[in-house]
């Protein structure tokens, strides 16, 4: 299977490691993978700071680098969840619209589009899974917690077969973390201390790591953490399941 | 209370986070509402149907309230019930005081109206002599403090016993530093048993209007609205017009869904059902606009109407549980009094949209499925595109666009940037840099992702010319 | 000049959406296969009230004298309970029913899903007459239990009354630091007879 690889813009400065961890898995999983040289960002920090009028170029950009592809597969649920509801052009609506529902977040093209239930990596630690919003509730990667509905996550479900992993069970399962774009600059003191109280959960429950579907979330709680001197690691879920080995 | 200096959410909210203990209090109380309101969701089995179908009869109310207003004014008054219009909040005032002012009557005791609140109701009269008491305990207490309410199903939820002792001490002569709830709400409710005994006249809110019937319903657990209104000569039930539904049975989905999605109980103690007045007494039901058939017609704002006050989204917002409803400067605070405000006054109300992180938990509690955090996210837009934002906001988020749409900018920005962040990390880890405050930056790597891949993919290498 | 009313409701007729949207079926929620009478009681306990199973008035007048201090103030709309309750106070002014000490009523039915009680003012005598006493005792008939609240409105139908109230439990509040604290304004406990 064929398919283009999406790095948001401050995974590929930032975080290339879990694009690289990403990217491999992918492959391993028999996937041939392209990543188009010129693309960027999806645009949605302006549109979630109240400029969607100003993405249009980068709207423009990602139509340019995906137009041939079925499959726009991408590390994290947020840039993912804004391509899939914002993505536009006044130009060519058709191409926008097949690209609207041709990108995936990592996880779920994994599960859904690949089929694979579980993976066999290596990563004996105990860790935390961070549920970010935009997946989880905007992409329903997972069950929400509000609803009464049955369970289900499917980057939960990739992480069972992972040998030696002791994933904790949080005391609460999908509170935000407080990132929320510009919001955390916005709102720094909310923001700081919703990651703050996502990370005493984690503490309490003793984890060595915290995982999630978002870099922009770890990215935030990293912060916070590397500011405690914490000895809690974050780390994209893509570095954990490309443990697996072929 | 005035309105004149408003601070803006993110300020207010950094003042409350000084105080990590009483945060740290607040949030878990309201956490814990919430998770009250799971359990109790979570016995239902056909719950999200329920949901959605309180969500369709909400549509069906919006599409068609011109004609269900016209029935419900023609059923009340058969009833016997006199009906007023209101267009806007200083009408509202004027009428309810025109009623206290044509039967003589100088106290009124007040029931929970949040729309009263909206409106600035007890200034208004307390201007003009009228002695007003509000008889819902949380809403005294605020009352008595001088405060608005912070939550609009638990005004004093900001409170701890020991500030209520105090106010209690200085207002109603408890002893000094007799913190206990029980003792303190049966001292309220000898205070206001005297209230209810001596008033003439008593307001109440209204959960819902029935078209079919003409009557409208008021929930209360203290019974604090029945007690007030059964006692008195004149009952004044003031509505926002969105309060309608189309029939009785009706009630039986919104009344098993409020009290569950509020407080995580199966119903409120009381329900009460006001049909015609006792005789030769007065019930007036005042039907109050106040920017909603405005709202009505913003088709992307307009299920917000759909709200029924459960408070749920409030509950459950990670945002106001560690902020605060003081921080909303809004009667009605929280998400869904972020998406009301706007409306009501943009330049005022442009920060409200802004404090969330558009998580999306407030939309799935709602127990008439608005889109909350959707148009959170739809009113930033319009702020934006109205003026209602920073200039150095504006100034930043189109450099930005110009760098993120244009590959090669990108490029050397980012390998610039990183270079900075690496060797001058004074340029980034300063006092302007709010990230930084209390986070420490992202370590930066030898290379970005792009770097990586034209050396180490072989699909790249024939593409490494283009760049 | 145009009444506010005029300019309310022409402003609400320009804005609201054309299309009119159909309202929903009610029927698939009322399905249940709860145990009525289980549930009620199970509910009524978590929410504070109380209840006795009778399956007379006899005994419920013997329960009164038991339970109850018949040395104070008691209100009936019942004749049954004359024994132990007063009939003669449905026209006096309602603010001197302040220093009653209990009143009984019979509801029409009541709900399982919540244990909410429906009264009307026919059966309270007076409005105010289930709110201000300091504590309240409600009789229903055991085959008086519905499942849930959709066919409670369904019982209730196009019943003419000037008052109803459906009642769930004591008066309760906790306004103060989230404790809950019974006998808010109204009664400070709800004593629930199942006759039958």
């Amino acid at each position: 299977m064929k398919a283009a690889l999406f790095i948001p813009c401050y995974v590929d400065q930032f975080y290339p490691k879990a694009a690289i961890a990403a990217y491999e898995l992918l492959q391993k999983l028999g996937c041939y993978v392209d990543f188009p040289m010129k693309q960027t960002c999806c645009g949605q920090p302006m549109a979630n700071s109240g400029y969607q009028h100003l993405t249009e170029g980068c709207d423009a950009n990602f139509i340019a680098n995906f137009a041939g592809f079925d499959y726009i597969v991408c590390p994290s649920g947020s840039c993912v969840m804004h391509v899939k509801e914002h993505l536009h052009s006044d130009t060519n609506k058709e191409l926008a619209a097949k690209l609207r529902s041709s990108v995936y977040e990592l996880t779920e093209f994994i599960t859904d589009i690949l089929k694979i239930e579980s993976i066999e990596g290596d990563f004996p630690f105990r860790v935390g899974m961070h549920q970010s919003c935009h997946g989880q509730r905007g992409l329903k990667l997972s069950q929400m917690s509000e609803l009464n509905a049955p369970f289900f996550s499917k980057p939960g479900q990739l992480l069972t077969k992972i040998k030696g992993i002791d994933l904790v069970s949080l005391s609460r399962k999908d509170e935000c973390c407080g990132f929320g774009g510009t919001f955390c600059v916005t709102e720094e003191a909310i923001s700081v201390k919703m990651g703050q109280d996502r990370i005493k959960d984690h503490e309490k429950h003793h984890v060595d790591y915290i995982t999630g579907v978002d870099m922009s979330c770890l990215m935030h709680l990293e912060g916070i953490l590397k500011r405690q001197k914490s000895p809690i690691k974050t780390i994209h879920i893509a570095e954990i399941l490309n443990t697996f080995k072929v | 209370m005035s309105s004149n200096k408003t601070i803006p959410h993110s300020e207010a909210a950094a003042i409350f986070n000084k105080n990590e203990e009483r945060v740290n209090w607040h949030d878990e109380t309201l956490w814990f509402v919430r998770e009250k309101r799971d359990k109790s969701a979570h016995q239902i089995p056909e719950w999200e149907l329920l949901r959605e179908t309180a969500s369709q009869i909400k549509l069906n109310v919006l599409s068609n309230i011109h004609d269900y207003l016209v029935e419900f004014e023609t059923n009340a008054q058969k009833n016997g019930i006199i009906v007023h219009w209101a267009a806007n909040a200083e009408e509202h005032n004027v009428i309810v005081h025109s009623i206290l002012e044509k039967n003589n009557i100088k106290q009124m005791v007040k029931s929970k109206s949040m729309l009263t609140e909206e409106c600035h109701l007890n200034d208004y009269l307390t201007e003009r002599g009228i002695d007003v008491i509000d008889s819902d305990l949380g809403e005294r207490i605020v009352q008595l403090r001088n405060e608005p309410p912070s939550h609009i199903v638990l005004p004093a939820i900001h409170l701890k016993k020991e500030d209520v002792s105090e106010t209690f001490h200085e207002h109603l002569g408890t002893e000094k530093g007799n913190i206990d709830p029980q003792y303190l709400t049966e001292s309220a409710r000898h205070h206001l048993r005297d209230v209810f005994l001596t008033r003439k006249a008593a307001l109440t809110g209204v959960n819902f209007a029935v078209a079919e019937t003409g009557e409208f319903v008021v929930c209360t657990n203290e019974g604090n609205a029945d007690m007030g209104a059964h006692l008195a000569d004149v009952h004044i039930a003031c509505m926002g017009f969105e309060k309608l539904i189309p029939k009785r049975e009706h009630l039986g989905v919104f009344l098993r869904l409020l009290a569950r999605s509020a407080t995580g109980q199966p119903i409120t103690t009381f329900s009460s059902h006001f049909k015609k007045p006792r005789e030769g007494k007065e019930i007036h039901v005042v039907i109050v606009d106040n920017g909603r058939s405005e709202q009505l017609g913003r088709e992307e704002f307009r299920n917000s109407l759909k709200c029924i006050r459960c408070g749920a989204c409030m509950n459950t917002c990670p945002v106001y549980r560690r902020s605060g409803g003081h921080s909303y400067h809004n009667a009605v605070a929280g998400p869904i009094g972020s998406i009301l405000a706007p409306n009501l006054d943009m330049k005022k109300n442009a920060d409200l949209p802004f404090a969330s992180t558009l998580c999306g938990s407030c939309t799935n509690v709602c127990p008439v499925k608005i889109d909350i955090h959707d148009q959170l996210y739809k009113w930033r837009q319009v702020l934006v595109k109205e003026g209602y934002t920073p200039k150095a906001k504006t100034i930043a988020m189109k450099t930005m666009a110009a760098v993120l749409a244009n590959p090669m900018v990108f490029e050397i920005v980012g390998k610039s940037g990183r270079f900075a962040m690496k060797n001058l990390p004074g340029l980034v880890n300063n006092k302007l840099n709010k990230w930084y405050d209390q986070r420490e930056m992202p370590e930066v790597p030898e290379e970005s992702f792009k770097e990586w891949y034209k050396k180490n993919s072989k699909s790249a290498k024939g593409k490494n010319d283009e760049q | 000049m145009m009444s506010s009313k005029e300019s309310i409701l022409q402003k609400i007729k320009q804005n609201q959406p054309k299309d009119l949207n159909e309202l929903p079926n009610l029927e698939p929620l009322k399905e249940s296969n709860l145990d009525v009478l289980e549930q009620y009681k199970t509910i009524l306990k978590s929410i504070g009230g109380d209840f006795a199973e009778v399956s007379s008035y006899a005994e419920i007048v013997a329960f009164v004298k038991e339970n109850f201090d018949i040395s104070k103030r008691i209100l009936t709309t019942l004749p049954e309970l004359s024994e132990v309750a007063n009939l003669e106070w449905t026209n006096d002014d309602p603010h001197s029913l302040q220093n009653a000490e209990q009143i009984l009523v019979k509801a029409h039915f009541g709900v399982a899903e919540n244990s909410a009680l429906w009264v009307t003012d026919e059966i309270m005598g007076q409005r105010v007459s289930t709110f201000i006493p300091q504590y309240l005792a409600i009789i229903v008939n055991k085959k008086d239990i519905v499942a849930k609240m959709h066919q409670a409105y369904d019982r209730i139908g196009n019943q003419e009354y000037g008052f109803g109230t459906f009642i769930a439990g004591p008066s309760k509040t906790a306004d103060i630091e989230q404790s809950l604290v019974l006998g808010a304004h109204g009664a400070r406990g709800l004593t629930v007879f199942i006759l039958g």
